[in-house]
């Protein structure tokens, strides 16, 4: 897309947030809203956005946010949802917005609740991988291999990521997708389709973090390409939870996962024994989503 | 006017049905089930008239109505010991938020080791979350309660716990006046408080705050829960013409020349006032609203009253300082100029008050002015 076709109209970000230069949380959003916009309501979790959205009586969006504890996103989601129904306000569309630790950690609860009630609104986990609104420390979303405030030099993280995208599928929701910033129309095309299906949605964007993952503000676009060219973020689309469908196919093999790592000085630690380690995890993770796409066809 | 028998859960899942609800979200944990089971049976024969939301835990329960209510919608939830303390976190967040949801908490003993009895300890530890609290000492209490605590919330946009002692009142099958929708109605309309989450227009609800405006917002909090006896007794006066019952917010039955009183919240206040009649000049005051705390009208009752003597009926404790309502009062009467004693009864665990614990601990020490606290257990 060029810079001239945007429709300045439909943003819904405004300038003068609060995030770090570089932010691919910020940018997420922007996309999304502006996807989803203009009649849209947003419950905001505990988070970096908690901090982005700005303090009353600013405010970062264009549209009504309400902010909620952190384990409760899905919960307060689906509350949102049924009391606008019940004042007769069907036809706005309701967003959960959460990070990745209110979404695979403390929010899973809640969100595996909602998922399974078929709650109908969007859930949007953006994914910087940490805890980053408290510095940095690792959640269940942070890769095999990252430093962080809670695994510092020369700790890392030990296990591996966990799997958010088999655990919504297996929920059997209408609609799941991946996305990440370096793919905007992309994201967008997900998030449309997303608005046109009612019940459950979820969207699990992958959204760098310049002072978290160690890289240049001007990178986050480049990071992001590469996590998806690298075959480490795949994007894809689940339907019904048995419908796997990938969006877009790098050709991995031309790209080794070194260079996404090498990128990031969160991975500075990792020598080359683990790189293989994680890169035969990536590898395994790609053959096993592979053999999901071409048996869903 | 239509009395049915009913037990005080059902009592209060009927009211919820008739004061026409947006949204009942809600969890099971006994003795609180049949309140959820009763909601669930309404929504089953389409009469509930709103949705029903069988949620994966109390925390989710009370986060779903948060949700509902920012958009304008009426809330309810029900609960019990372990359910409210798992809810805590989002207890705060309601009152904060200001949004005008009514609760059920049916008190019950909060583990370890597991136990089922109806120690007040559940309710009394949310004491400083910022929900107005009532206490209803029977099923037909409870019902007129939760209507009138919508009415309240509604009001002063805080939301209320009404509470009542697990099994004596929510198992207890009781003749209660139950009122058809069309009075109710006459009572209490459709919600009309402001919304919150208002779509097609901007808003940063409830984000970051400094201190010093945060210090603004506890104060108003503070100063609007202090209003609720008086805004309560113009609620009750609307109430009483259309019901032809009335509720005070401390109930007591005072004889002339009687020097004792037992204070008491709850299905506790029911036995003493079914036993007055056998103590000795002995009077009660029925706790009903515990948060606000009504200290000016205590204080003014017990000097109008020159009562003496003050035994406190409390099924709770407070682990290192002592039964909670006996603290309350002796703060309270901190103020006073010849304040009573107060002597504490503390029943914790939820053990059934008897007569014989009433006349015993009436019966005076070898210092007359002893005023030593006494456990239940030695009381027997
Ligand atoms: C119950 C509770 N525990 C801890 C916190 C502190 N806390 C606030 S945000 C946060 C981390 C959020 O991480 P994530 O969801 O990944 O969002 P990010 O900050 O990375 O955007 C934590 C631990 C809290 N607000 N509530
Ligand atoms: S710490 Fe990371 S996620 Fe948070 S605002 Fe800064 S760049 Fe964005
Ligand atoms: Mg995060």
């Amino acid at each position: 897309m060029k810079i001239e076709e945007l429709n300045r109209e439909s943003e819904m970000l405004y300038s003068g947030h609060n995030a770090c230069p570089g932010c691919g949380a910020a940018l997420a959003v922007r996309y999304l809203t502006r996807a989803l916009g203009p009649d849209l309501a947003i419950v905001l979790t505990a988070s970096c956005w908690s901090i982005i959205s700005g303090m009353p009586p600013l405010t970062a969006l264009k549209c009504p946010i309400l902010h909620c504890p952190f384990p409760s996103a899905g919960s307060v989601g689906s509350g949102v949802k049924r009391g606008l129904v019940a004042k007769g306000k069907p036809d706005t569309t309701v967003v959960v917005l959460a990070g990745d630790g209110g979404t695979f950690d403390i929010g899973l609860q809640a969100l595996s609740g909602a998922a399974q009630r078929n709650e109908d609104y969007i859930f949007v986990c953006y994914d910087n991988e940490a805890y980053m609104n408290t510095g940095m420390q690792t959640s269940s979303a942070t890769p095999f291999g990252a430093r962080t405030a809670t695994a510092p030099y020369p700790l890392f993280k030990a296990g591996q990521k966990k799997d958010i995208m088999q655990i919504m599928a297996a929920h059997s929701i209408p609609y799941a997708a991946t996305a990440t910033v370096a793919f905007p129309e992309d994201m967008e095309e997900k998030l449309k389709k997303a608005k046109k299906i009612s019940g459950f949605r979820f969207i699990h964007i992958l959204s760098p973090c310049p002072p978290g993952w160690g890289t240049e503000s001007a990178d986050t676009i480049q990071i992001s390409r590469l996590a998806v060219n690298t075959g480490f973020f795949p994007l894809y689309e689940i339907r019904d939870g048995v419908s796997w469908e990938m969006t877009l196919k790098p050709d991995r093999s031309r790209i080794p996962l070194k260079e996404y790592l090498g990128a990031q000085r969160r991975f500075k630690q990792m020598d080359d024994r683990r790189i293989e380690i994680l890169q035969e995890e990536v590898d395994h993770d790609w053959e096993c989503l592979m053999e999901k796409v071409n048996t869903a066809d | 006017m239509a009395f049915e028998l009913m037990s005080g859960s059902q009592a209060a899942a009927v009211a919820v049905q008739r004061v026409g609800i947006d949204l009942v979200a809600a969890y099971p944990i006994t003795p609180q089930t049949a309140i959820v089971e009763t909601l669930a049976n309404f929504e089953a024969k389409g009469e509930l008239g709103g949705e029903f939301v069988s949620v994966e835990s109390e925390y989710a329960a009370l986060a779903c109505c948060y949700g509902a209510a920012a958009t304008g919608a009426r809330a309810f939830t029900a609960t019990s010991s372990h359910g409210l303390a798992y809810m805590h976190e989002i207890i705060h967040w309601c009152s904060g938020a200001r949004v005008p949801i009514v609760m059920v908490n049916v008190n019950r003993t909060i583990g370890a080791p597991w136990s089922l009895d109806p120690d007040q300890g559940d309710s009394l530890s949310q004491r400083d979350t910022g929900w107005m609290q009532i206490y209803c000492a029977n099923a037909q209490e409870v019902f007129d309660t939760v209507l009138q605590a919508y009415a309240l919330a509604e009001e002063l946009l805080l939301p209320c716990m009404v509470v009542f002692d697990g099994f004596y009142i929510s198992h207890t099958y009781e003749a209660i006046d139950v009122a058809e929708k069309e009075e109710v109605r006459r009572f209490i309309g459709p919600p009309g408080f402001e919304a919150q989450v208002k779509p097609g227009s901007p808003g940063n609800t409830h984000a970051l705050t400094t201190g010093e405006n945060q210090l603004l917002l506890v104060r108003n909090r503070h100063e609007t829960m202090l209003r609720a006896p008086a805004v309560f007794e113009e609620i009750n006066k609307r109430f009483s013409d259309i019901m032809g019952r009335s509720y005070k917010i401390i109930d007591y039955v005072i004889p002339p020349g009687a020097k004792t009183v037992f204070l008491a919240a709850g299905s506790t206040s029911e036995t003493v006032r079914w036993a007055l009649p056998k103590l000795n000049n002995t009077g009660l005051i029925q706790l009903r609203m515990f948060r606000p705390f009504p200290a000016g009208q205590l204080r003014s009752v017990l000097a109008a009253h020159d009562v003496e003597k003050v035994i406190v009926v409390d099924r709770n404790c407070s682990t290192g300082m002592g039964g909670i309502f006996a603290q309350e009062l002796r703060s309270a009467l901190y103020e006073m100029e010849n304040p009573p004693q107060v002597q504490d009864m503390i029943l914790a665990g939820g053990v059934d008050l008897t007569f014989e614990m009433l006349e015993k601990i009436l019966i005076p020490g070898p210092d007359e002015s002893r005023t030593e606290d006494k456990w239940g257990v030695d009381l027997k």
